[in-house]
């Protein structure tokens, strides 16, 4: 009774899983998960499937939309199971080294190499082993994005260039009494831009590459881009109970405080105008006010002061997806498609053709900046994976809370290293 | 007429065969009721059985398998460590740190919530104007879902814009610069005292209940030889109501062992890792980190805890209360 009662139970349960399975099992039949949740995005890429259909007759897209958190929860799911979408996205580094390595996602080198060759340097974050596994569509960098009004009224005409010009920038937010910095530390990773920061600024671009793949920290300037970070920590710039506040989650997260004019400047990615638009009544966060800088350069520093750091999403193809799959992405990735991603400001677009049509002002600057990096570096945590990633997010958070030291950071990132070779 | 005077001689053992089939049908019946009444536990148990295999036994022995792995969380589980992922786990100051604030926790619990909860159970027993009103306000907090409380609490204690900063600063209440929350050394006391106030609800509701045992002839007996209030609460109701008192003790114990929403929404286990628990560890370890080898072992040890503690409360404490009952 016992016994036929379980193999009922997991007999419906395999029934199930396999009507809910992602990748339909037929081999006209693309099943594509993204994140463009929202209008324009969501009825762009609807429409991006139906002209795909209408090109290739005899094909059929399942596109499948939803919210960001939801497509990494299911993604996540669907990497344990080996159940995955045929077209789906990856932010590269050691969590795509993972997925390789454990067979899970397409060599598209060959079948895609015109595509590979047009978007140029910017699949580095996706290639292992010199084979490229995933087409970014959508490219952003770090940077500061700050008040314009909040500046003025502070008497700051120029956005610093240099830390030492950023320190006055500080003292004079200050001294008109505006909160200067939000950061979310309490997801620590938006705190663990600042070290990467002060690290692309510290470190050469020899010695990050290598520290990259060797995973050797050992470097001098890794040490010295946690001492330029306490003497930041030292101007106290940050908005109060910093060390819990969330990156984006309502009007007390670092976002909100700077969408709702708390204070005056935040470091955040490409994607912060967005989400200061969801954070707003009006649903346009700072609007016209709305400027950005790069990160200031590092004065004794071995960084290059142009090179910055970034990342993005990639369309993947899956082991097991039809050939077709990889037409589609290399469909998303043509002209027309990502003229068309830039025009409704889903992203950064990374085929150089669709620059252009990129229309908000602070976003084009920042593609400006972007485009004469002479090196974008992935975020190390993407880079590193998960693992490693998140014990040296976690010890930069605790530099914030002036509970470890510059080297304690490397350390912590060594040891966490060791565990994974 | 023989026949008809032998038909009660050949009924009698007819009737003795009747008797007899009647008694083998009852056996029979009692054999077939025996057989019937273990189908029936079979049927209502199964369900029950299954579900809890599949949700809690197969989880159990999953985890256990995984702490043996090098594991991130996708492909074939190979890369078996033995018993490094504990080696690590029991190594890492984080771990350790957590399981000691869940005991912070647990004894916190017991040392504020039993007398304060006591207090006011033996208050609200009396017969006081707005009983009611009162016994529902201090109930209200545990019906709240603890997300929900989480959320509101988190508002109310922000930095600057939160109300209660301003409530206490406006009389004169000195508040941290970092707030409440932010600062390392008072954020384990914040999340207790949130803590306290979403879960004294549940104290009180069952000390209430069990004052309501509590016959009313002791305490006229107890008056009558001249006993004060006080004497009959401290001599009569409080050892009436012991076993409830220790059941609670367990439950609360439990409870702050598996301790996780609150702290998750309140400060996520920061500030600098101040007020982590073995769940929250469990979680970045795992789900965050895909170091679920890591997660695997940290949930082993969490459930050796869990159930060391159980056993050995209902050893050393609860038996008392069940071998009174028997």
């Amino acid at each position: 009774m016992l016994c036929s009662s379980a193999v009922l139970l997991t007999a419906t349960a395999c029934g199930g899983g396999n009507d809910s399975s992602a990748s339909g099992g037929d081999e006209n039949t693309i099943t594509w998960w993204h994140n463009s949740n929202n209008e324009p995005g969501r009825g762009y890429y609807e429409q991006v499937a139906e002209d795909f259909e209408a090109e290739n007759p005899g094909v059929e897209v399942e596109v499948v939309a939803m919210a960001h958190e939801d497509m990494v929860d299911r993604l996540e799911a669907a990497f344990q199971s080996g159940d995955l979408p045929d077209v789906y996205m990856e932010r590269g580094g050691g969590e795509l080294a993972d997925h390789v390595e454990a067979g899970l996602v397409r060599d598209l080198s060959q079948e895609a190499d015109e595509t590979i060759e047009k978007l140029g340097g910017t699949v580095s974050g996706w290639q292992v082993d010199g084979q490229t596994y995933a087409l970014p569509f959508s490219l952003g960098v770090v940077g500061f994005w700050y008040n314009t009004e909040l500046f003025e009224q502070a008497g700051i005409t120029e956005p610093p260039a240099t830390m030492e010009e950023l320190y006055t920038v500080i003292d004079k937010l200050k001294a008109a009494g505006i909160t200067p910095l939000s950061v979310g530390a309490g997801d620590k990773w938006p705190a663990a831009h600042y070290w990467y920061y002060t690290a692309l600024r510290s470190c050469g671009q020899d010695v990050l590459e290598d520290a990259v793949t060797s995973l050797d920290f050992t470097d001098e300037c890794f040490v010295q881009a946690g001492e330029v970070l306490e003497e930041l920590l030292a101007t106290e710039p940050f908005n109060p109970g910093f060390l819990t506040t969330p990156a984006q989650g309502g009007a007390t997260s670092a976002s909100g405080l700077l969408a709702t004019e708390q204070v005056a400047m935040e470091l955040a990615g490409h994607w912060e105008p967005g989400v200061m638009q969801g954070l707003t009544e009006n649903g346009e966060g700072l609007g016209e006010n709305t400027g950005w800088f790069a990160f200031p350069e590092v004065e004794g520093g071995e960084g290059d002061p142009d090179a910055q750091l970034g990342g993005g999403d990639a369309w993947a193809v899956s082991t097991e997806a039809p050939d077709a799959s990889v037409d589609l992405v290399e469909y998303l990735l043509s002209d027309e498609v990502q003229q068309g991603f830039a025009e409704n400001d889903m992203g950064l677009p990374t085929n150089p053709a669709a620059t252009d049509a990129v229309s908000d002002p602070a976003l084009a600057q920042l593609l400006e900046v972007r485009d004469a990096a002479p090196y974008i570096q992935l975020y190390f945590d993407t880079a590193f994976g998960a693992s490693i990633g998140g014990a040296m997010n976690d010890a930069i958070a605790l530099v914030f809370a002036g509970q470890a030291t510059p080297e304690d950071v490397v350390d912590a990132t060594m040891q966490a290293a060791e565990l994974e070779k | 007429m023989t026949r008809v005077t032998a038909a009660p001689a050949a009924t009698d053992p007819g009737a003795a065969v009747t008797r007899g089939a009647d008694a083998r049908r009852v056996t029979g019946r009692r054999r077939g009721g025996k057989r019937r009444q273990r189908l029936e536990i079979l049927l209502f148990v199964t369900p029950a059985l299954v579900l809890m295999a599949t949700f809690v036994i197969y989880p159990v022995f999953s985890a256990a398998r995984m702490s043996f792995y090098r594991w991130k969380g996708f492909g074939p589980m190979v890369d078996f460590v033995g018993l490094e992922n504990y080696l690590r786990v029991l190594a890492d100051d984080v771990f350790t740190d957590a399981v000691m604030h869940n005991f912070v926790i647990v004894f916190a619990s017991i040392l504020v919530q039993l007398p304060l909860g006591l207090a006011l159970a033996l208050l609200l027993n009396r017969r006081i104007r707005g009983r009611g009103l009162l016994r529902t306000i201090i109930f209200v907090p545990y019906v709240l879902a603890e997300v929900i409380a989480g959320v509101v609490w988190f508002q109310l204690l922000q930095p600057r814009t939160g109300v209660l900063e301003r409530m206490l600063s406006s009389v004169g209440i000195p508040v941290p610069e970092q707030g409440f929350l932010g600062t390392p050394d008072l954020a384990l006391a914040t999340v207790f005292v949130v803590l306290t106030w979403k879960y004294l609800g549940l104290a009180v509701l069952l000390f209430l209940a069990g004052l309501q045992g509590v016959p009313d002839e002791l305490h006229e007996a107890a008056q009558l030889d001249g006993a004060s209030w006080w004497q009959v609460q401290r001599r009569i109701a409080i050892p009436l109501i012991a076993p409830t008192i220790r059941t609670w003790i367990f439950l609360s114990m439990i409870g702050s062992l598996q301790l996780f929403d609150m702290v998750w929404i309140l400060t996520g286990g920061g500030p600098a890792n101040a007020t982590t628990t073995m769940a929250t560890y469990l979680i970045s370890m795992g789900t965050q980190r895909s170091n679920y080898g890591i997660a695997g072992a940290a949930s082993v040890v969490l459930f050796l805890i869990g159930f060391a503690m159980a056993v050995a409360y209902q050893f050393l404490v609860l038996r008392r209360d069940t071998r009174a009952d028997a």
